[in-house]
């Protein structure tokens, strides 16, 4: 099957070797016999939903996150209705933020949100930075984070894990990222997915969901050595050096 | 004057550096500076205003290195330099060589992009090199607007007798209050097109991209903005009709008010042709004659653990040492160029030094350099996530060997290597200090250190 991607200002947002994560989803679909095709929605393209099977936001710098926000936020109706509609999604870093409701500065500038996910973000004194574990629904995942942002989750929202070792969203609430639908939220990079194989497969699935209209079908299993290997290390890391207050 | 300002603390670090060299304690590099910034904050300030000639600084996140060590080269005729040769180039390095400056006459300091404000306001040198700003370990440094906007504010601290050189191909560094001008005037050697990692590619002034008509590594080329103009600033010193001659040399018409004159380097690549011009122009504000920079640059060879060729049992190493996307970049095209290696070691180490932030790698272009290979070994303490780069680059699995011990992993590059042959080894930063402590316990280099005595 043809996989749609939306990826979401790749010129822009790309800080923390986003494409690492687009190169995992493509690799993994063709291992599985399907196609994965991505098309770059940057400043001056639309939003469509049912166009696209599965969107990316990455990270950016601030300078780069503050050039597409104010565009994005204008392409919040067709995102939320897209997600709605069973689009999977994933926000990573600068991405997350901004799928929020607004991001509030240090000095008190507000940068607008798209409103998909029920969660704000408030600048911090201290940058979080390190290594993280999360403990979630589909196992261990591991990654880097580096924000200084706070991100607080409205009461009964749903966190993509719960923290081990590292910071997560705020530094204190023990919890890491945002799920929704078939959209997750967070602020794990390094890049995520190569190392984090399981999560990729559950957003692939979703997006197959999506395309046929029916239930995320059970991927084939892959020899994931490496991934596993480098899991295990990244893991370690957390434990042994994650950042805390 | 001079004894007035060797206190104690400064003869008690001296001895520091003395012992920790004796017992073999790593370089003995830094420790006697961490020592004296302790004793006495304001010692730095001191041993500097002692140097007859000054100092001269050279920052930038890629080159700094190479481009001092080309500087020195040039320099070295006309004064007795204190020079940080093994790249200490934070505070504590600063201060351990300004304590051993001896009898020197300048101070030649290479300095970290992040500790450039506090060494500027402590050191007064009478010369400034701004290089490039790329992005690089943003665990460590932060983003890269944040050092611009201290490198801005340090500027405009320094007072108006400093003679300040800058790279004009650089939009951060050329918008910085202006100096000398450098870069690059030869589109026939430009790229085709930006590059995945390019950093600064929409206008400092107002925000829209550029256009460039011509981009020559990373970032780095003549931009204009099509929105307010803001463009690559008038050059001074350029280079012109540039050759590229695979993995030995380069060669380029050095343009400089006073004359032109052909400029042959013994190392490759066109990073390395701004590190010359880089070096040419900083040296000429310190009174370099013409003649001294093109023997001067004429003469270089490579400084430590850049493009440097070591001899191990009859085959060679080539050491290469990659710390961020720009870099590792401009390595991966130079090799590629030149002669794409078939077997290669690339080693990942994940310590403060190297950024605990790997993901960088995943902004490297490595598919041309895995296009040609037959083996590639990956090492360092994130082997494994090496191996899953190039696995997700489109490499098969067979020719990929994950082995995290560097030793291990030498001896297997040297082994597929064949006689006469050389490895091509691109190590992070403290993945290459182990290579050369390993290759220097096995007889086969001089130590860094001694070297650079």
């Amino acid at each position: 099957m043809r996989i749609r991607v939306g990826h979401l200002y790749p010129d822009y947002l790309n800080i923390y070797a986003d494409r690492g994560n687009i190169a995992v989803f493509a690799q993994r679909a063709k291992w599985r016999g399907h196609e994965l095709h991505v098309d770059a929605i940057g400043m001056d393209d639309a939003v469509v939903p049912g166009e696209h099977d599965l969107y990316y936001v990455g990270g950016g710098q601030d300078r780069e996150q503050l050039l597409v926000a104010e565009n994005l936020a204008r392409k919040a109706q067709p995102l939320i209705d897209a997600v709605h509609d069973g689009a999977a999604l994933l926000a990573v870093c600068g991405g997350y933020q901004l799928l929020g409701r607004g991001y509030k500065g240090f000095h008190g500038e507000e940068m607008p949100g798209v409103g998909l996910l029920p969660l704000e973000t408030v600048a911090g004194e201290r940058r979080m930075i390190g290594d993280v574990l999360l403990e979630t629904e589909l196992g261990p995942i591991a990654g880097f984070e580096n924000h200084a942002g706070r991100t607080y989750l409205d009461e009964g929202a749903e966190p993509l894990g719960r923290v081990v070792s590292g910071f997560g969203n705020d530094g204190e609430s023990g919890y890491e990222g945002c799920r929704l639908l078939r959209a997750i939220g967070t602020y794990l990079h390094g890049p995520l997915l190569p190392r984090n194989p399981q999560l990729a497969d559950w957003l692939l699935a979703q997006a197959l969901a999506h395309r046929s209209g029916g239930e995320p079908p059970e991927l084939a299993p892959l020899p994931d050595e490496l991934e596993t290997k480098a899991a295990h290390v990244s893991a370690e890391r957390a434990r042994s050096r994650g950042g805390k207050f | 004057m001079t004894a007035l300002f060797l206190t104690a603390e400064i003869a008690a670090a001296r001895a520091v550096a003395a012992l920790s060299r004796r017992v073999g304690a790593g370089a003995g590099m830094t420790v006697p500076g961490k020592l004296l910034s302790k004793l006495d904050p304001g010692a730095i300030d001191k041993l500097a205003a002692r140097l007859p000639a000054g100092s001269a600084v050279v920052s930038a996140t890629n080159g700094k290195t190479t481009t001092s060590a080309m500087a020195a080269e040039i320099l070295g005729p006309r004064f007795r330099l204190a020079h940080n040769r093994s790249g200490a180039n934070l505070v504590s390095g600063i201060a351990s060589t300004l304590l051993s400056a001896g009898d020197a006459e300048l101070g030649l300091l290479e300095v970290d992009e992040a500790a450039l404000p506090e060494v500027l306001r402590r050191v007064r040198p009478r010369a400034v090199l701004f290089g490039n700003l790329f992005r690089d370990q943003l665990d460590r440094y932060g983003e890269l607007e944040l050092i611009a906007e201290r490198w801005r504010e340090a500027v405009s601290a320094l007072p108006p007798s400093t003679a300040i050189v800058q790279n004009a191909d650089d939009p951060q560094v050329g918008h910085l209050a202006g100096g000398v001008f450098y870069g690059l005037d030869d589109p026939s050697v430009a790229r085709p097109a930006l590059q995945h990692a390019a950093d600064s590619k929409y206008c400092v002034r107002c925000g829209t991209p550029y256009d460039y008509a011509a981009a020559y590594v990373g970032h780095l080329g003549d931009y204009r903005c099509p929105s307010c103009g803001h463009a690559r600033p008038q050059l001074e010193i350029s280079a012109r009709a540039i050759e590229l001659e695979g993995l030995e040399r380069a060669a380029f018409d050095l343009v400089t008010p006073e004359g032109t004159r052909r400029v042959e380097l013994a190392l490759p690549g066109l990073y390395n042709v701004y590190n010359a011009l880089g070096a040419a122009a900083l040296a000429r504000a310190l009174g370099s004659t013409l003649d001294e920079i093109v023997d001067g640059l004429g003469r270089f060879s490579a400084a430590f653990g850049r493009f440097e060729r070591i001899p191990v049992d009859g085959k060679k190493l080539l050491l290469l040492l990659i710390k961020n996307p720009a870099g590792a970049n401009e390595a991966v095209r130079t090799l590629v160029e030149g002669r794409a290696p078939r077997v290669a070691v690339v080693a990942l180490n994940d310590g403060i030094a190297d950024g605990r932030d790997v993901s960088w790698i995943w902004d490297v272009d490595f598919e041309p350099l895995l296009a040609g290979i037959d083996t590639i070994v990956a090492s360092g303490g994130r082997a494994a996530e090496l191996a899953l780069r190039f696995k997700y680059g489109g490499l098969d699995e067979s020719a990929i060997e994950v082995e995290p011990d560097l030793a291990r992993a030498l001896d297997r590059g040297l082994e597929l290597t064949p006689a006469g042959g050389e490895l091509v080894v691109l190590p992070t930063y403290t993945a290459m200090l182990a290579l050369q402590r390993l290759v220097a316990d096995r007889g086969l280099a001089k130590k860094y250190w001694e070297r650079a005595a």
